[in-house]
């Protein structure tokens, strides 16, 4: 599902912040990716989305060569891969309802569908009833179960989700965990990042650890002790 | 055009029209500025139509008058005809008799009887006269130099008419038709730049507002365009409001001047024919205003969207 072949990143000035990194993740995976700010976990991220091109080395993401994409390839690439953010990047002038809705009329769904769907994705995040509140009015828990459910709503195979719960209390946090469990017991792969020890401990789930743009581990059932 | 786009282009119509009520009130001065613009090139329009109206109006009329000794015979009259006839630029030559001209001082001074006294079928001191109409009035130089001629002159029982005056008239309006043109065309190729710098920064304005929402549509796979094109819609509905605006300004205008001023002339302007060439191409008027609008509100948005949001990567 996920390739990454020796890839390697080096913005201008500084050293590279990801250097020959290889990564393989299987469809319906759950990895947690785990390692010190600046270790280069918002760059493999930023390499995902195409945000950001690789200075070197190949990345296949569901059967796409990103060596091979056109900037008008970019768009449909995104629309293929979900993603959730530390800090939400909820649009805070309009409703939750409008806010999952966005991300299906970029991508030219129809209206009547629209509104079949959001209620549906808004029951899996555990926030019906709530679509015609505005973010504001929601605690952050509840606003980055928002996000997940704008990133699910077009049924991605892949969600990438970069520290979800790094301004969450422990209780919300675990709300937003689970939330991200049922979507990968419905088939999607989940890439998390986080710096929760408790989280990644107690989910027992493949733990990838980064540091200084090398991956210095990768375990089935891994263990984070905290950097 | 598959189902997908064309929802695509209508919510693309939809945002912008949104955006466009969102934005009115920074959009307030590059919509005045623009309806500026457009007024001043309707003003260039009209004011050229005008003057070129003026001038066809007096050189139409202007003439070269030979005036015929009452000596001349017939058969010299008609040879004088024949080489004037020859002669470069000469358009018609027309023949007034004695008879003709008396005719058309008593018609013109029916009101002076004490002018009428003086003369009769009797005694018509009026000469007969060739009126001969140039081609191009500005140049009659070759006519001059036949005339002048001494066998010609000594036909010529006064000297000859041409009408001086309405030349230096027709030089003067020409200097200044000519001089509005070129004023104009700077004047207004000016406002189009600051119109378009301004609905520049309008559009820099809107999209530095907006940042969060265009990286979050970006991330979120919005294509280049189903970000741009609200922009460009609502520029496009800054020229169409600006266009209408203009034509309402003027069209109030021209009503109120034609009906204080009533076809009298305004200096070189003839404001009754300037209202007139209005209301005549009010629509051919109308549909330049609104498209040179678009146009100007779709090439700075272009330009702003091109220059301030990064959508390539």
């Amino acid at each position: 599902m996920i390739l990454l072949d020796r890839v390697t990143k080096t913005y201008n000035r500084r050293g590279p912040a990801l250097e020959r990194i290889s990564l393989h993740v299987e469809p319906k995976e759950f990895v947690i990716i785990v390692g010190p700010s600046g270790a280069g976990k918002s760059t493999l991220f930023k390499l995902l989305t195409r945000e950001e091109k690789p200075s070197s080395g190949k990345i296949i993401v569901g059967g796409m060569d990103y060596e091979r994409l056109n900037d008008k390839d970019i768009p449909l690439l995104r629309r293929k891969i979900g993603v959730v953010f530390q800090d939400f990047k909820l649009l805070n002038n309009k409703t939750i309802h409008e806010n999952v809705a966005f991300a299906l009329e970029i991508a030219g769904i129809p209206t009547q569908e629209i509104k079949h769907t959001v209620p549906k994705v808004m029951d899996l995040v555990g926030l019906l009833g709530k679509e015609n509140h505005y973010p504001l009015e929601l605690s952050g828990g509840e606003r980055q179960r928002v996000a997940i459910a704008r990133a699910i709503v077009r049924q991605p195979k892949i969600l990438i989700a970069d520290e979800p719960t790094g301004n969450l209390d422990p209780k919300h946090a675990w709300d937003v965990i689970k939330v991200l469990e049922k979507i990968n017991r419905f088939g999607t792969t989940v890439l998390l990042t986080t710096h929760n020890q408790d989280i990644v401990n107690t989910l027992k789930r493949r733990v990838v650890t980064i540091k200084d743009g090398h991956i210095v581990s990768d375990r089935a059932v891994g263990h984070y002790k905290g950097v | 055009m598959s189902k997908r786009r064309l929802i695509a282009l209508e919510r693309i119509f939809k945002n912008g029209v949104i955006n466009f009520g969102r934005n009115i009130w920074i959009a307030i001065a590059a919509i005045a500025m623009m309806a500026i613009t457009l007024t001043i090139l309707l003003f260039a329009v009209v004011a050229n139509a005008t003057f070129s109206h003026t001038i066809n109006e007096i050189t139409s009329h202007i003439d070269v008058s030979v005036y015929l000794k009452d000596s001349v015979t017939e058969p010299q009259r008609d040879k004088l005809i024949g080489q004037l006839k020859a002669v470069e630029n000469v358009k018609s030559i027309e023949y007034i008799s004695k008879n003709e001209a008396l005719k058309t001082y008593v018609k013109q001074n029916t009101d002076n009887p004490d002018l009428l006294a003086a003369i009769s079928e009797t005694v018509n001191p009026l000469p007969a006269s060739l009126n001969i109409k140039p081609n191009e009035p500005n140049d009659l130089q070759s006519i001059k130099k036949f005339l002048d001629k001494p066998e010609i002159a000594a036909l010529q029982s006064d000297p000859t008419s041409y009408s001086g005056d309405r030349k230096a008239a027709i030089d003067k309006i020409t200097r200044a038709t000519k001089f509005f043109q070129e004023a104009g065309v700077i004047g207004i190729i000016v406002f189009i730049i600051i119109s378009m710098l301004i609905i520049f920064n309008t559009i820099r304005m809107a999209i530095f507002n907006r940042r969060d929402e265009l990286v979050i549509m970006r991330l979120l796979g919005a294509t280049p365009w189903y970000i741009r094109g609200p922009f460009i819609v609502e520029t496009v509905l800054y020229g169409v409001v600006a266009a209408l605006i203009s034509l309402g300004v003027c069209w109030t205008l021209f009503a109120v001047a034609s009906q204080t001023l009533e076809a009298s002339s305004f200096g070189l302007l003839d404001i009754g024919y300037s209202s007139q060439y209005f209301s005549d191409h009010l629509w051919q008027i109308l549909t330049i205003q609104i498209s040179i609008g678009i146009i100007i509100g779709a090439a700075s948005s272009a330009l702003a969207t091109r220059r301030y949001l990064k959508l390539n990567n």
